[in-house]
């Protein structure tokens, strides 16, 4: 009796010892593979250091960003739950409620020490490391910042970083990113944030339960991104901003030889600093709420009729076909009547008999009726069209980039059900009507046609590219209009003598584009009129071409013209100061005063 | 007279039992010093394992006392010794020390104990002594006086402290002892109901009573992966301890989840996932060989005791061992809940260690005196 039961007791421990043996077999045997990398992930931690960002120099080798070390206090996930959060707040100078919704966060990983203060001031710092014992898991990380050395000057064209957005997240390019990475948001940091990027390094390292560090066990340094030289001279940006003061518009300048953008200025701009230390939301809101939209880029983005400086279009379409005779003059009487419109020219009472070389200085509007009647639309379509209008130049900046319109009796018909009318024609020819055209555009086609009508691909990085066509315009075509627009600029009557420079002689032209709706004769503020103005110098050998908008400027004459003339004299003396000199023209007399006046008359339509 | 003791002693000496929890121990000491060094190397070494070496030199020195003398001296005092262990029960909950939450810990002077680890050993000699004194009718009644006596009263004074491990050992104690002995199903199931609803005894007053540690580590036995860094955390890093050792583990000194405080308890309840880290499945069912060859001893201790006392000792000493061994690999291995339990001979703990090296004392006296017939 009693050795059956210890026998029983016997049969119970092998039992049980089998069982342990079983279980032992189970887990260190077959899934030992499984706990050994569970045991590893455990101690082992695998920190990204960011890699240094490539800097932006503009083409003349001046930096225009800075990495600046950034600091932060981050917790390890591991010590929250020690955390008294109340205190943690008061220590740090946060809100407690936003403490807690940061440490809550459903995408925090619970390996990935949490960021809950960024941007600290070094007293900040001296605060948080002489306190941090009290906050086990807390500390003070370290990253590298952005600094924007010209603020708001180029803004669009540098860009900003900015922490990946949502959307980005989910997108493989950037799976392996921590999720408060800063990558390129804007302009150029977007467009070449690959290379500037970098190559984040990795330390791993070995840490406790509670995440401190033991020892490093694994370093791969991070390489710094590559810098990049742009084409844009910021001289010219910091000159344009300077001269646009508060108004709205763009500049965008190239060089004709290459292509390169030289500046590409959109007013009102925005501070890309604000963004890269991790834009605070109030600050997001006031940006987007900004009535005056500084987000937009008005350089690609806002389109507008081009007014008279699509006149140098119709004047090449017109000495191309061979409509015209130069020597000829056409009587302008302030307009021509048409059935039972009239179309009038912005001058009252007419310019009377005038040739093609004054009617473009004057910017005559009746010898251009006359010239598109001759043409038609088609005509009109196809050289403005080989000038780059009426399509997007395809410029990178990560933005939508609008195209204008170039309108022609085909796209009448499809888009409009409607035939084309001969008073269509004349408002085209002028650039009025359908026609419009982004700043870029303008720009664009103010460096094909100054360069002999060789078609470059725009450029942001210094050397520009290859040319991918060329109009085959006629030389003498082109000198012609030439010197028509060095007269608009020089001569007596000229429409655009306030973009004449001491330094160089400019050949531009000068345009309006009309407020739709608005009250004539109304002067100011939003009822004014949109001013253009586009030009190159020097004239025997350009340098710059550029095209300027300026939003309800009023007339282009007078509000857009003299930022040319800053623009192109920021560039030109800088860099070629003897040639600018050489070609320094006689000063020209004229009396404008009787121009001055008529500027904001109800009938300008130049 | 004395002579004839000693070269009997020497002669009939349990070296097995005594080889086999020397083996223990060492391994015991080996492994707290691995379990306690400081990670990454650096830091100063804590004295856990030098504390333990000294303490296994006075166990051993128990142990051979304990020999020394005839345990039929242990059956003239048994209940003196057991009406002792008691006031040391009732001592710790009037002048104890709190830890953790529970009041666990007698202080005299310098020196504190834990007065649980020597009632248990105090309990298995009373009612051995008392069982061994019954006649040997299966159908006799025990009166509900021992009953009171033997169980519910200290087991009243366990889950006051609260002390769950060793209040699940003594009721696991009475109901093995009673079923050798032979005392009527009646009985048994009696205590073995009250030793099951001991557990929610007296309904919610036990799970007020119960420490926020212990609901926790209930709720995460239950389910461990509802929140691994939360409550079944310990649960969890165990297994990733022992499973991490793969077949040859990781290596002495090359473990990470001890040193990495990953596992809690490490060089007391969870040693053994250490151990299993380090040294992988071999060591692991080597380790278990040596318990199964422990436990096995026992009982044939109890086979071969020359009294009924000696037996129902030698009995009750082995199920006391393999009740912790049991309850602490259970727990380390996540089949049973976290109740802290420690590994006898090998968990890190100067009183746990001399009552079991003074257990093992009685256990290998019984054997030795085995064919001692007569009492001197």
């Amino acid at each position: 009796m009693r050795l059956k039961k210890i026998q029983l007791g016997s049969y119970i421990i092998v039992a049980f010892f089998l069982f342990f043996c079983f279980k032992l077999w189970q887990l260190q045997v077959i899934e030992g593979d499984k706990y050994r990398a569970l045991s590893e992930s455990n101690r082992l931690r695998i920190i990204k250091t960011p890699a240094a960002r490539g800097i932006i120099f503009d083409r003349n080798g001046t930096a225009l960003v800075k990495d600046v070390p950034f600091f932060s206090v981050s917790v390890s996930p591991e010590s929250i739950k020690g955390l008294d959060l109340g205190a943690l707040a008061k220590f740090l100078g946060v809100e407690k409620s936003e403490l807690v919704e940061k440490l809550t966060r459903k995408d925090n990983s619970p390996f990935i020490p949490i960021k809950i203060k960024e941007d600290l001031s070094f007293p900040e710092i001296a605060h948080v490391e002489a306190g941090k014992s009290d906050f086990p898991g807390l500390f003070v990380e370290s990253g590298l910042g952005r600094e924007y050395l010209f603020g708001t000057v180029g803004a669009h064209v540098i860009g900003y970083l900015g922490k990946l957005s949502p959307a980005q997240s989910g997108n493989p390019d950037f799976s392996n990113f921590p999720p408060d990475a800063m990558i390129g948001q804007w302009g150029v940091e977007e467009v070449f944030d690959k290379e500037l990027r970098g190559t984040p390094g990795e330390r791993i390292i070995e840490v406790d339960a509670l995440g401190r560090e033991l020892r490093l066990i694994q370093q791969r340094p991070s390489v710094k991104g590559k810098d990049i030289t742009l084409s844009i001279d910021i001289d010219i940006q910091k000159a344009v901003e300077d001269e646009f003061k508060d108004k709205a518009g763009a500049l965008v300048a190239i060089k004709p030889a290459t292509g390169e953008i030289l500046a590409l200025e959109s007013l009102p701009s925005f501070d890309p600093n604000v963004f890269s230390r991790g834009i605070q939301y109030r600050d997001w809101v006031s940006i987007l709420e900004d009535k005056k939209n500084p987000m937009l880029n008005r350089a690609l983005q806002s389109q507008y009729p081009p007014g008279s400086t699509f006149k140098i279009i119709t004047a090449t379409a017109a000495l191309e076909e061979g409509v015209i005779d130069l020597g000829k003059k056409i009587n302008c009487t302030g307009g021509i009547h048409f059935g039972k419109w009239t179309f009038g020219c912005w001058k009252k009472g007419g310019h009377g008999p005038i040739d093609f070389h004054r009617a473009i200085v004057e910017s005559c509007d009746t010898y251009f009726y006359e010239v598109g009647r001759r043409l038609g639309i088609d005509k009109i379509y196809k050289y403005a069209t080989a000038l780059g209008l009426g399509k997007v130049t395809g410029i990178n900046l990560m933005i939508k980039e609008r195209s204008g319109l170039i309108p022609n009796t085909e796209w009448k018909r499809q888009k409009k059900q409607r035939p084309w009318y001969l008073g269509e024609t004349y408002n085209a020819a002028i650039g009025q009507g359908y026609v419009s055209a982004t700043p870029i555009q303008m720009a664009r086609m103010m460096a094909t046609f100054s360069n002999g009508g060789t078609i470059y691909p725009l450029s942001l990085i210094k050397g520009g590219s290859k040319p991918v066509g060329q109009l085959g315009i006629k030389p003498e075509t082109i000198q012609t209009i030439k010197e028509a627009l060095v007269g608009v600029v020089n001569e007596p009557g000229g429409t655009g003598h306030s973009a004449q420079s001491k330094v160089v002689t400019i050949a531009g032209k000068t345009g309006t584009a009309q407020v739709i709706g608005k009250q004539r004769g109304a002067a100011g503020g939003k009822y004014m009129d949109h001013a253009w103005f586009v030009g190159f110098a020097p004239v025997d050998k350009p340098e710059i071409a550029l095209s300027v908008f300026v939003e309800h400027g009023g007339h282009g004459g007078t509000a857009a013209a003299p930022i040319a003339r800053r623009a192109i004299e920021a560039y030109l003396i800088k860099h070629e100061p003897a040639k600018a000199g050489a070609t320094l023209p006689a000063p020209v007399a004229g009396n404008y005063d009787a121009r001055e006046k008529k500027k904001n008359s109800p009938e300008v339509r130049e | 007279m004395n002579v004839k003791i000693d070269r009997r002693l020497i002669k009939n000496f349990d070296w097995l039992t005594f080889g086999l929890i020397i083996c223990l121990s060492l391994i015991g000491v080996i492994t707290i010093y691995s379990a306690t060094r400081p990670p990454a190397g650096v830091g100063e070494h804590p004295d856990f394992y030098s504390k333990q070496i000294i303490w296994l030199v006075i166990s051993m020195a128990s142990l051979f006392i304990m020999v020394f003398f005839d345990y039929k001296w242990l059956d003239r005092y048994a209940y003196q010794l057991y009406g002792a262990g008691l006031f040391l029960l009732v001592a710790v909950l009037i002048a104890g020390r709190s830890s953790m939450g529970a009041k666990r810990w007698l202080s005299i002077g310098f020196f504190s104990f834990q007065p649980s680890e020597f009632f248990r050993i105090m309990f298995i000699i009373g009612l051995s002594s008392y069982l061994a004194r019954r006649n040997n009718d299966p159908g006799a009644q025990m009166s509900a006086k021992t009953v009171v006596i033997f169980a519910l009263f200290p087991l009243a004074l366990l889950i006051k402290q609260p002390d769950l491990g060793t209040a699940i050992l003594m009721i696991s104690l009475f109901i093995v002892l009673s079923i050798s002995k032979g005392v009527s199903k009646k009985v048994i199931t009696v205590v073995l109901l009250i030793g099951i609803v001991s557990v929610p005894f007296l309904g919610h007053i036990f799970w007020e009573g119960l420490k926020g540690y212990q609901k926790d580590r209930l709720v995460a036995f239950m389910d461990p992966d509802v929140d691994p860094s939360g409550i079944g955390y310990h649960i969890n890093q165990s297994k990733i301890s022992i499973g991490s050792g793969g077949i040859l583990g990781k290596g002495y000194l090359k473990g990470t989840q001890g040193p990495l405080r990953f596992l809690p308890e490490k060089h007391t309840d969870f040693i053994f996932a250490v151990y299993a880290e380090e040294r992988g499945f071999v060591g692991s069912f080597l380790l278990m060989c040596i318990y199964l060859l422990l436990f096995l001893r026992g009982l044939d201790t109890a086979c071969r005791a020359k009294d009924e006392f000696g037996r129902l000792m030698a009995v009750g000493i082995t199920a006391m061992f393999f009740v912790y061994y049991c309850v602490n690999i259970g727990m380390t291995l996540s089949v049973m809940p976290v109740v802290g339990i420690p590994l006898p001979f090998v968990s890190y703990g100067g009183t746990a260690l001399l009552s079991n090296f003074i257990a093992a004392g009685i256990l290998i006296n019984i054997r030795t005196r085995r064919f001692e017939l007569f009492y001197p």
